[in-house]
């Protein structure tokens, strides 16, 4: 039945794919440039929220918190210590992860709602705690002109850096979906309750991939802040952690790469639509109705339905 | 192997279980009988770490097992069906029982090994000892009842256990496959040496195939002993009879 992990059928087309997207950015406009690489870390901030959401079924209703913790841990490592880059690169991830263990802890003891929110209030205070230590993290203005090493100075050079690195946790994610506590993990969403008689410790796996899918949250923080140079309460705000979840629904949460295809999609719109209005929020309410409505699987499970599946990105619905 | 003493389970007033005794001996083929609401499947909660005991004691192979979670539970060798179907309705009939395999080789927290080449073996001789190898691509959802009631048995099997535990194995099956599924599970019993607790609606097929029969009534035993006994035994009549 050819069911190795590498298929090479739909890998070939992902190395096509990469290899445009490496010789982009001399043809493109820098604005463009720019735009992909944001799309990179959005996507890789999606791809992380699906592992607790469309694998693990958990109502993980505030991610953003842990993005933004982790892109201002690598902030201040920049601007306030001396230590090197690449601390800061592993250190603020680590944060992420941290953070996502302790409130973790308390949010799977809860029944999914009550989960979601816990998380919307803890992350809350994560982000209140933010606005407020002005002294510390520049309140509500960020920190912004955040140095860089000579090897991330231009766009073009965190282009490629995104880039390499986006594609090594896309890389490692995979290999999570498709390792024992992958598939254990989908079972778990599906039936909870029968896990447990079957001899796991749901609560412990759902915590695991918890922690993992913050430290990815963490990663593209890291990622977000080699772009930008700057950070802001933003980044940790509740409105920042609907877009998110909207982006798992619009690409599909139960393919692997729909997510990633989400962020793309609400970038653009964020880009091109968002600054003709201030009303972007009730565009995003918007978006979630029409989709509950017309797309439930979203935009890569609908083409997945209609062209079957030799669109990129093997299907996720059970272990297949 | 398994002894249960002066257990009690209540849901507010109500006490679902109240002094329930059991005792289940290796290999033996144990059936719990009582009519609707007895207690059987609390009984069954109880022993299996779904559910706490208010008072009394469960003891499986020395050990006392009444205060630990499921999960440790099954992985000290008891593996159980549900009454109301309880699989994954997503995962494939193959992913099913793997689940359970892969959990019974503590590996489910394995990250970087592909999942696809593991438990395949054992699995796939789950499916076929029972009949379900020709459906172990197809959605376990859309499985018919039968078959979904059979794969109940197939993850529980997937853990290996030393004691079965079965919740009404053949709920919602009409007479035939009642009868072709029991015949499956004593196979079962005496092909894996396996020691089986279970509980079943239809008396002719209990009294056929179980060794030592426990009667419940309104959350009490009433008696534990063969079937000849238990035939002959007049509380147990009266229970069946009904005085309500
Ligand atoms: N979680 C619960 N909360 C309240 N009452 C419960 C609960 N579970 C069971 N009961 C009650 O406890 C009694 C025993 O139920 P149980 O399911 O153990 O019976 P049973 O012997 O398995 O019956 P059946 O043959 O219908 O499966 C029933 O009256 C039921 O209504
Ligand atoms: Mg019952």
């Amino acid at each position: 039945m050819g069911r190795t992990i590498l298929n090479w059928k739909s890998f070939l087309p992902l190395l096509a794919i990469f290899l445009i997207l490496l010789i982009l950015p001399p043809l493109l406009p820098r604005f463009y440039t720019y735009i992909i690489a944001l799309m990179f870390v959005t996507g890789l901030l999606a791809m992380s929220l699906n592992i607790v959401v469309g694998h693990g079924g958990l109502f993980q209703f505030h991610h953003a918190a842990f993005y933004g913790a982790s892109a201002y841990t690598f902030a201040l490592i920049l601007t306030k210590t001396s230590l090197p880059l690449w601390i800061g690169f592993i250190a603020a991830p680590i944060v992420a992860a941290v953070i996502g263990l302790v409130i973790g802890l308390f949010c799977v003891r809860l029944t999914r709602l009550y989960f979601g929110m816990l998380q919307i209030s803890l992350g809350s205070l994560i982000w209140a705690i933010v606005f407020r230590w002005y002294h510390f993290t520049g309140g509500d203005d960020g920190i912004h002109g955040i140095p860089m090493p000579p090897f991330l100075s231009s766009l073009t050079s965190s282009y490629y850096f995104i880039l390499i690195v986006m594609a090594i946790c896309l890389a490692v994610i995979y290999l999570i979906f498709k390792s024992p506590f992958g598939t254990t993990l989908l079972a778990i969403r599906d039936n909870p309750q029968r896990c447990e008689a079957v001899g796991i410790n749901v609560r412990r796996h759902q915590l695991a991939a918890i922690v993992i899918a913050t430290f990815f949250a963490g990663m593209a923080g890291v990622l977000f802040v080699v772009l930008e140079r700057s950070v802001f309460p933003d980044l940790l705000f509740w409105v920042l952690s609907l877009e998110i979840f909207i982006m798992c629904l619009l690409g599909g949460w139960f393919t692997f790469l729909g997510p990633f295809l989400g962020a793309a999609i609400m970038v653009s719109l964020r880009t091109f639509v968002g600054i003709y209005t201030e009303y972007w929020t009730l565009i995003l309410g918007i978006i979630l109705i029409l989709l509950i409505f017309f797309l439930p699987e979203g935009v890569m499970g609908f083409l997945l339905e209609k062209f079957g599946s030799q669109v990129a990105g093997p299907r996720e619905r059970g272990i297949e | 192997m398994l002894k249960v003493e002066g257990v009690e389970k209540s849901f507010g007033e109500f006490m679902a279980v109240n002094g329930a005794d059991l005792t289940v001996g290796k290999g033996e083929l144990v059936a719990v009988i009582g009519p609707n609401g007895a207690g059987k499947t609390t009984l069954f909660n109880l022993i299996t770490g779904q559910l706490k005991p208010d008072r009394g004691r469960i003891v499986f192979r020395g050990e006392e097992i009444a205060s630990i979670p499921p999960y440790e539970i099954c992985k000290r060798g008891i593996a159980r069906s549900f009454q109301i179907v309880n699989i994954f309705p997503r995962l494939t009939v193959f992913g099913n029982v793997q689940v359970a395999v892969i959990s019974q080789q503590r590996k489910s927290n394995t990250l970087f090994h592909p999942a696809q080449g593991m438990a395949v073996e054992e699995t796939n001789r789950i499916l076929e000892s029972l009949g379900l190898i020709d459906k172990a691509w197809n959605t376990a959802g859309s499985l018919s009842h039968g078959d979904q009631r059979i794969l109940e048995i197939a993850i529980a099997l997937g853990n290996d256990p030393k004691l079965l535990v079965l919740d009404e194995p053949t709920a919602g099956m009409s007479p035939e496959e009642t009868s072709a599924t029991m015949g499956l599970i004593k196979g079962l019993a005496q092909e894996r040496g396996l020691t089986i607790l279970f509980c079943e609606h239809d008396m002719d097929v209990v009294f056929r195939i179980a060794r030592s029969i426990m009667v419940m009534h309104q959350g009490r035993t009433l008696i534990q002993g063969k079937p000849q006994q238990v035939r002959e035994n007049e509380e147990v009549m009266r229970a069946y009879l009904g005085e309500e």
